[in-house]
């Protein structure tokens, strides 16, 4: 998956209500994208269930989130209203998964992307990076604001 | 920078007004009180020989009333109250709306008036949320969550984790 230090590879994706949004509009914060396999799979929820929960905290530190999946907007949207999320997610849907591929974390055979945190600095530029040893483990809360504190 | 308040941090020792019975190694537990998989854990450790802590873990967003029991459980530790709502909760998780704790109550000898003011105080409030904090800061993602010997072990505990506890006290 991508190093610390590379830039970071530019997108434009689509959010849960249809907006754009681009790598460009990331410039001057600092962004967690959290890239997870599937909408409404049981350890995708939990994961973002936790975030959710810690929403708060990770912007009070300055951070932004932003999920990253390949299904689409309405799926999408749907899981958001569903889980009562507030957390923005962007549909890598259209070619599907070329954003997780330019960030190395694309699982070819099964069709979706691992489980990864990419931190972008507010020069977007890749600060930190992290993949789950395997789907089906979540990266703790606490690992973001480990990586935060870091910087 | 200030460091930040959930970066990471091994469970908290067990304290004074933790929730703790019986005997045995350590076991700290974070769970929900809505989710049916830390139910099913209740029944697998409520048998075994350990000193057993019970921590807050409400994932409101997947259990809509995980904070209220949270709560409720708490009011009740203010009256002795906490372990016999636990278990009523865990041993029926299909009825848990607010006429549902008040009959719990009313079974379990817990004073209502009382309870209904402590389970709304900022104190309760802050008692669960020390809980949950504590919980995401060693890396808490799913419910339960048990730590024994200082290792994590997400969800329904296993026949070999089980059976090592066991053993434990067989080789005490």
């Amino acid at each position: 998956m991508i190093e610390p230090g590379s830039p970071a590879p530019d997108f434009t994706l689509s959010d849960q209500d249809g907006n754009e949004v681009s790598l460009g509009d990331l410039r001057d914060r600092t962004t967690v994208l959290v890239f997870y396999p599937l909408d409404f799979s049981p350890i995708c929820t939990d994961q973002l269930n936790v975030y959710q929960e810690v929403l708060g905290d990770l912007q009070q530190e300055g951070a932004d989130l932003y999920g990253i999946s390949v299904d689409s907007a309405f799926a999408h949207k749907a899981f958001r209203e569903h889980l009562g999320l507030t957390i923005p997610l962007l549909a890598d849907f259209n070619p599907k998964g070329e954003v997780a591929r330019k960030y190395g974390v694309y699982i070819e055979h099964r069709g979706h992307s691992r489980r990864a945190l990419v931190m972008i600095g507010p020069d977007l530029e890749v600060k930190w990076s992290h993949e789950a040893p395997s789907p089906l483990e979540i990266p703790g809360a606490n690992l973001i604001f480990d990586a935060l504190e870091a910087q | 920078m200030t460091p930040s308040r959930l970066s990471s941090a091994e469970p908290p020792a067990p304290a004074d007004d933790d929730h703790a019975r019986g005997e045995g190694p350590l076991l700290i537990e974070y769970a929900d009180l809505e989710c049916p998989y830390c139910a099913r854990a209740n029944v697998l450790l409520c048998d075994l020989p350990v000193r057993r802590i019970f921590r807050h873990f409400p994932v409101v967003s997947k259990h809509p009333r995980a904070r209220v029991l949270a709560h409720a459980a708490e009011a009740a530790a203010l009256q002795d109250g906490f372990w016999p709502l636990h278990d009523s909760l865990m041993d029926d998780q299909g009825r848990l709306e607010d006429p549902h704790l008040w009959e719990r109550c009313r079974v379990l000898g817990i004073d209502l008036d009382r309870f209904e003011a402590d389970r709304r105080s900022a104190a309760v409030a802050e008692r669960v949320e020390r809980d949950f904090r504590s919980g995401v800061r060693a890396g808490v993602m799913t419910t339960p969550t048990l730590f024994v010997d200082g290792r994590a072990y997400p969800g329904v505990p296993g026949e070999q984790l089980l059976g090592r506890l066991r053993s434990r006290r067989e080789a005490d």
